[in-house]
């Protein structure tokens, strides 16, 4: 089937995620549609699969105009999505979740049901036990069964949203194959990622997305650098920075695994001194964040040495880390920095050394404004914390940090912020370089990575690079080794 | 503006005139006169000066309780244990003073003492089966009451048993210098009546203006930001339960040497479920909290006297006072419901 | 010959008695796995026996008595529904503040019902299935609401797993998003077992004043609600689990009477603690790390328990889904 959207433009408060996106896809075709973090890829396929109405615009299927109120009617339109995170119900088994939500009869028919599953896994060589728990699955698994699921509901257009993220190299030839023979049967296929190789390998066309907009398209055979440049835009020149002569290691990471349910990193060697700045690139869930969080104590090192200014902190308590001079500025900033219920007054109260019993409440009134005023947040004392917009809670953040840190660790520190307030807060955070802090942080924007750091490592699917000298390194470059392309494993 | 105000009122007066609305259809059911009924029980809380000291004399161990419960509801917690914790300060106090002789100056500091250590040992270990056994702390709250009870029952008909033998009256009667002072001949203690003001008062600085206080207030918004500011959550909710205890058993304490002068069957009185009422009726708010034990109290000592007269069952205030606290629930819900509705027309 | 006769007879009055606890478990599975905790349940259950032996006592019809009984549960679960979901109330909350409510109404109402003898559910054992050894004067020497509850456990696990509508429960109770993606309509059938669940603890209510322990009192079911919310839990959230939960429970409070006698020198006390001691026992044993307790024992025990002791709640359970 042919799908057409035209002028797509869906708002979330004041961010719009897309602005005015057009998109056309043939039947028949593997469509592949690029872009960072944030471009606005998986809203326009929500938009597209029934789980988002759009602000404006149109989507036509077959030349045919529709609209959609639920996922479940654009699945009768035969359009389905196949989820980052595939819409299942871990608790329950393989065959219940592709029995979940058919049409039939009310009493289960276990037979018909596992001998349909078993003819749709044959077909493209998946294999998958009808019994196990889905929550027991690896990633590539549940997408085989959610895609299982879908074709057996009769869909003619699938839309898979980052599909090659977390799945083995076997699991991804499978897919693959997989892709190329439904095409051939005539279904659309939409591939949304930001993996260059991927798109490269799979697909017939390909869209880029950027900031909301359509930054351009291109046919196979793809030309690597256009797309990159279109994906990541030019580079903006440097924004100067004095240089600093590192100073002793505070921070030596030896070796060090961490392992959660989902993705694990291994053997990382890392080094960082007083007064350096180390910028963790990558895509989201390659293991920065990982790494970061065992540099603060909030995950454990299950193989490894963690050690801060000499001390074995490996597996040591949370507060231990903060004890020796570490801070870690999340990205959730209300659900793992700051009480979103409690006032600027009150973080800072917090925030004081307690001597006594009671709050001091005029020296916090005092430090609030102060703190308000050198970093300007837009607020007074007693707003509450929910109540600032995402900007300035992140300066917020960053202005509850304790004077004298030794280790600070931030996740994405300027994401949300304007070009004037990105440039403040890295004027502070270079001025407590000047103090001897050492800085490590992860971020999407090239620029901020190479104008910024001393050095970069890249993080794919749990690895780290070697460290990178950022005076080394060109944004394109920077760009390819995220996308995937010429990075060794 | 005018309109705003008058649909504020309007909103406030609501659970109360459902509450009303709710007891005359019920009082109807039960073939008795609403009418009569709500004035009798008007009337029963301005019968005599008694009546208000029985009314001042109920409102300590609920007002001591509450405060309790505020401290637990600010870190987040459910404490249902109360009774448990009330019992655990009465049984503290009852062995005492059988243990102990001693002039009243030297033995009623003690039962004072021995009451909060008893809550705050129990309030402790519930905390303990909810940070360290994982249990629900309603779980662990409820079935510890009725272990509490059973303790009580067993104490009363055993080891502590009147000579004369066993019956549901309790143990004897304590020594004099056991009994707490009261204000001339009624059953109010002057000195539970200090405690319990002491109470809600030092309750009230403690949440407003102290350093547990305010970490506590943010455990029980956000306990996962709460720890990565450094916060220690599980010490703090520890110390919450025991704090609540501390006042849970110091109310406890004070219903065995102030009111009954003796340890009796339900000592708890169900007033730790009715501490809970209260704190939800105060929207969490301390400075409410006394007016609503004062209501709930006035209920409370008036409702026998609808048994005496018109022949109903006293639970008839314990349903007023629940059937208010649904009802100020609802409303608030349908308010913020209605206001959501209307931001998002707009 | 008689002291075997004597066993049986015990079993026997137990199973009966633990009727109404299966009801209720089963009443309150069904709605928290669809996420909702009516924790009004104690409450319900004296409201519910008060109203079905009231009803059966002026109507001299236990039916109309058992469906007053019932709808009565179905009431307030419906009420902990619209305020969990419709005005987004705290479910614990709520259900804490209307079992309170529910218990001083049942006295209240209750009071002209006091120590009245009235119906009851009649003996019907079944001829022929009575005479099979052992089995046979357990299970079929019983009444309607015995076999009744056998036949509601069954049906509650065939639903819950051989059905489509029971597939549907079970994935609005674990991930509301997943089952809204399939087309479900969530929050409608929230409201519809919640109701049904309500139902059945009415049901359990009329079952106990009706049956087990004829008559009304002041607080009359004795605590019976919060057993339920625990076997729940130890249940795993599984019909013959809950069940099972139920028969132990219904042993223990039972072993009073059945031990008094044996060991006269042990207060009575310990035995009307003792269901919940082994509430918080059982508790801690299912709620605690099944992995650490395990490892604390033989090692041929583990895969036969661990199937046991793990039962994780529902992933959704007590909150809220925005839907569309």
């Amino acid at each position: 089937m042919n799908i057409q959207l035209a002028e797509i433009v869906k708002s979330f408060g004041t961010l719009r995620a897309n602005d005015g996106v057009s998109l056309s896809v043939a039947a028949g075709t593997i469509h592949g549609l690029l872009g960072e973090n944030g471009a606005g890829k998986t809203t326009l396929m929500k938009v597209l699969s029934g789980y988002q109405p759009c602000d404006s615009g149109t989507i036509r299927v077959d030349g045919r105009e529709v609209s959609f109120d639920s996922p479940e009617e654009a699945i009768a339109a035969g359009i389905g999505m196949l989820h980052q995170d595939p819409m299942d119900v871990p608790a329950l088994s393989v065959l219940e979740n592709f029995d979940l939500g058919r049409d039939g009869h009310q009493i289960l028919n276990r037979r018909r049901a596992r001998s349909e599953l078993a003819r749709h896994c044959r077909r493209f060589g998946f294999e998958l036990d009808p019994d196990a728990l889905v929550g027991s699955l690896t990633v590539g698994e549940r997408q085989q069964l959610e895609m299982v699921r879908l074709l057996a509901l009769g869909v003619r257009t699938i839309i898979l949203d980052e599909p090659t993220t977390g799945i083995s190299a076997p699991q991804k030839a499978l897919l693959f194959e997989t892709l190329r023979e439904l095409a051939q049967e005539g279904l659309s296929l939409i591939f949304v990622s930001h993996k260059l190789d991927d798109v490269e390998q799979l697909c017939s066309r390909a869209t880029v997305l950027r900031s909301g907009r359509v930054s351009g398209e291109a046919e196979a055979p793809f030309d690597a650098d256009k797309l990159v440049s279109l994906m990541f835009g030019q580079c903006l020149s440097e924004v100067g920075r004095s240089d600093i002569a590192p100073g002793e290691p505070v921070l030596a990471l030896d070796g060090v695994s961490v392992r959660s349910h989902r993705l694990q990193i291994s053997d990382i060697d890392l080094t960082v001194r007083a007064g350096e700045v180390v910028g963790l690139a990558g895509l989201e869930g390659s293991g920065q964040r990982m790494l970061m969080q065992a540099c603060a104590g909030l995950v454990h090192a299950h193989r490894g040495k963690v050690a801060l200014d000499g001390a074995d902190l490996t597996r040591a308590a949370y507060h231990r880390y903060l004890d020796a001079g570490v801070a870690y500025v999340p990205a959730a900033r209300l659900e793992e920095g700051m009480v979103g219920g409690l006032t600027i007054r009150e973080h800072v109260a917090l925030a004081q050394e307690p001597t006594g019993l009671m709050v001091r409440w005029t020296e916090a009134e005092t430090q609030a404004q102060g703190r308000i005023a050198s970093y300007r947040v837009v607020g007074r004392p007693e707003t509450y914390v929910a109540s600032l917009s995402g900007g300035n809670q992140q300066r917020l953040l960053l202005a509850l940090l304790p004077d004298h840190l030794k280790l600070l660790i931030l996740e994405h520190p300027t994401r949300g912020l304007d070009i004037e307030s990105t440039r403040w807060v890295w004027n502070r955070l270079h001025a407590r370089r000047q103090e001897g802090t050492a800085l490590l942080y992860t971020s999407t924007d090239l620029d901020e990575l190479v104008a910024h750091s001393d050095r970069i490592v890249v993080f794919s699917g749990g690895q780290m690079s070697a460290p990178v000298a950022a005076a080394d390194i060109t944004c394109e470059a920077l760009g390819y080794l995220i996308g995937g392309k010429g990075y060794e494993a | 503006m005018r309109r705003e105000r008058l649909t504020k009122i309007g909103y406030g007066l609501a659970p109360v005139l459902l509450t009303l609305v709710l007891a005359c259809v019920i009082l109807l059911l039960a073939g008795a006169n609403p009418l009569r009924a709500l004035g009798e029980l008007f009337l029963g809380v301005f019968e005599s000066g008694r009546k208000v000291a029985d009314i001042a004399a109920a409102m300590v161990p609920l007002l001591l309780c509450a405060s309790g419960m505020l401290i637990t509801f600010a870190a987040g917690l459910w404490n249902i244990g109360v009774e448990g914790q009330m019992i655990a300060g009465a049984l503290m106090t009852t062995w005492v003073v059988r243990s102990v002789e001693a002039p009243a100056a030297l033995l009623l500091p003690l039962t004072i003492l021995a009451g909060m250590l008893g809550g705050a040992l129990w309030g402790l270990l519930i905390g303990a089966l909810r940070t360290y056994g994982r249990i629900n702390e309603i779980f662990a709250g409820l079935g510890l009451n009725y272990l509490g009870a059973a303790l009580t029952n067993y104490l009363i008909f055993g080891p502590w048993k009147p000579p004369d033998g066993a019956t549901m009256s309790g143990t004897e009667p304590f020594p004099q210098a056991a009994w707490m002072p009261t204000i001339g001949s009624t059953r109010a203690s002057w000195l539970g009546i200090l405690l319990a003001i002491g109470g809600i008062v030092v309750v009230y600085i403690l949440l407003r203006d102290s350093y547990w206080g305010l970490k506590l207030k943010a455990i029980g918004l956000n306990d996962r930001s709460a720890h990565r500011l450094g916060i220690d959550t599980r010490g703090n909710m520890l110390l919450a339960f025991m704090a609540c205890g501390l006042l849970a058993g110091l109310a406890g304490s004070l219903r065995t040497t102030a009111v009954y002068h003796r340890l009796i069957p339900s000592i708890s009185g169900g007033i730790g479920y009715l501490s809970q009422l209260v704190v939800l009726l105060s929207g969490l708010r301390a400075q409410i909290v006394p007016l609503v034990v004062f209501f709930f109290s006035a209920v409370q000592v008036a409702s026998p006297r609808l048994e005496l007269r018109m022949g109903l069952d006293s639970s008839i205030g314990g349903v007023l006072q629940s059937a208010m606290v649904l009802f100020f629930l609802l409303v608030r819900g349908f308010r913020r419901r209605i206001q959501a509705e209307q931001e998002v027309a707009e | 010959m008689s002291d075997h006769s004597l066993l049986l007879d015990t079993i026997r009055s137990v199973l009966a008695a633990s009727a109404p606890l299966v009801f209720a478990g089963i009443g309150e599975t069904l709605s928290e796995r669809a996420g909702v905790i009516n924790l009004s349940l104690d409450g319900s259950i004296l409201l519910s026996a008060m109203a079905g032996f009231a009803v059966a006592y002026l109507s001299g019809s236990l039916i109309l008595g058992f469906g007053a009984a019932m709808l009565v549960g179905a009431l307030i679960a419906w009420l902990i529904a619209y305020a969990s979901i419709a005005l987004r109330l705290d479910q614990v909350a709520v259900g804490f503040v209307l079992t309170l409510l529910c218990a001083d109404l049942s006295s209240f109402v209750g009071q002209p019902f006091v120590r009245i003898p009235g119906p009851s559910v009649p003996h019907l054992p079944i001829p022929g299935l009575v005479d099979i050894p052992i089995l046979g004067p357990i299970l079929f020497d019983q009444d309607m609401v015995f076999y009744l509850s056998l036949l509601t456990v069954v049906g509650a696990w065939l639903f819950l797993n051989k059905t489509q509508a029971g597939l549907k429960l079970r994935a609005i109770g674990e991930r509301p998003e997943a089952a809204f993606a399939r087309g479900i309509n969530v929050n409608r059938l929230r409201y519809l077992y919640t109701i049904v669940g309500g139902a059945l603890v009415g049901f359990s209510g009329a079952a106990y004043s009706l049956s087990v322990k004829l008559g009304w009192s002041h607080r009359h079911t004795g605590g019976l609600g919060w057993i339920a919310l625990a076997i729940v839990i130890f249940g795993g959230w599984s019909p013959f689990r809950v069940a099972l939960g139920a028969y132990l429970f219904g042993l223990f409070k039972s072993l009073g009477s059945i031990l008094q006698p044996v060991w006269p020198q042990v207060p009575t006390q310990v035995f009307q603690a003792a269901p919940f001691a082994m509430m918080i026992v059982v508790l801690l044993l299912v709620s605690g790390d099944p992995d650490r307790l395990l490892y604390y024992l033989p090692k041929r025990l583990r895969p036969l328990l661990s199937g046991f002791l793990r039962g994780a709640p529902p992933a959704g359970l007590g909150q809220r889904f925005e839907q569309g």
